[in-house]
């Protein structure tokens, strides 16, 4: 999967900024190529889970249709773990078409991102590549 | 009936319920998605008492979350 670098550091700000709490988001764009950001809210709260919110999803996939984009990906962040899938990522990974992207923390001098594919409860690693921006970064 | 289910025109039975469109659609694990219908997202006791009309808007999206553990 390719993601536009605007979107990695909107990744990592919004990891950065939430930390110690997790954060989440979407990821649009078309082609294997993420070229747009959605931060969203973790109604969760927490330092260990992240939930979004409905009306956000709905909003963020809403405006990636109206761009010509679908959602690539589901995002959030690990502030004090590895970029793995946890067993509670795994369990509530119900949406199969897309690729689950965490950034970590663990290390903050050396942000991670990792992406990821669950199949039937089996995870597959997907090669995150960070390519530079097209145009604005808005499309 | 025709319905725009995530944007895209889609035929449906007449006189379906929420329910019978997450089964019609082969939805998989439906108590973990959300119904939006008509820009309003739906409480999950009303999918089966909420009946469709020709033209309805619906959007559909599984729980989005996880944790460290």
């Amino acid at each position: 999967m390719n993601i536009e670098r605007h979107v990695i550091e909107a990744m990592l700000a919004a990891a950065r900024k939430a930390a110690p709490l997790e954060a989440c988001g979407l990821c649009g764009g078309r082609d294997g190529r993420v070229s747009r950001f959605y931060e969203l809210a973790n109604a969760d709260a927490s330092r260990e889970h992240y939930r979004m919110l409905p009306a956000e999803q709905f909003a963020a996939v809403k405006d990636m249709r109206a761009r010509g984009l679908g959602l690539l990906a589901i995002w959030h962040s690990h502030p004090e773990t590895p970029a793995r899938m946890s067993e509670e990522d795994l369990r509530l990974a119900y949406t199969t078409d897309t690729v689950y992207v965490i950034t970590s923390l663990a290390a903050p001098d050396a942000p991670d991102v990792k992406g990821f594919r669950v199949l039937e409860g089996c995870v597959e690693v997907v090669p995150v590549e960070i390519v530079e921006t097209e145009g604005t970064g808005e499309s | 009936m025709k319905l725009t289910i995530n944007g895209a025109v889609k035929e449906a039975p007449d006189a379906l319920s929420v329910t019978g469109l997450l089964e019609h659609r082969q939805v998989k694990m439906p108590d973990m998605v959300t119904v939006e219908l008509n820009g309003v997202i739906l409480e999950r006791g009303d999918f089966g008492t909420t009946v469709l009309q020709d033209g309805d808007r619906v959007e559909f999206l599984y729980f989005m979350g996880g944790g460290r553990e």
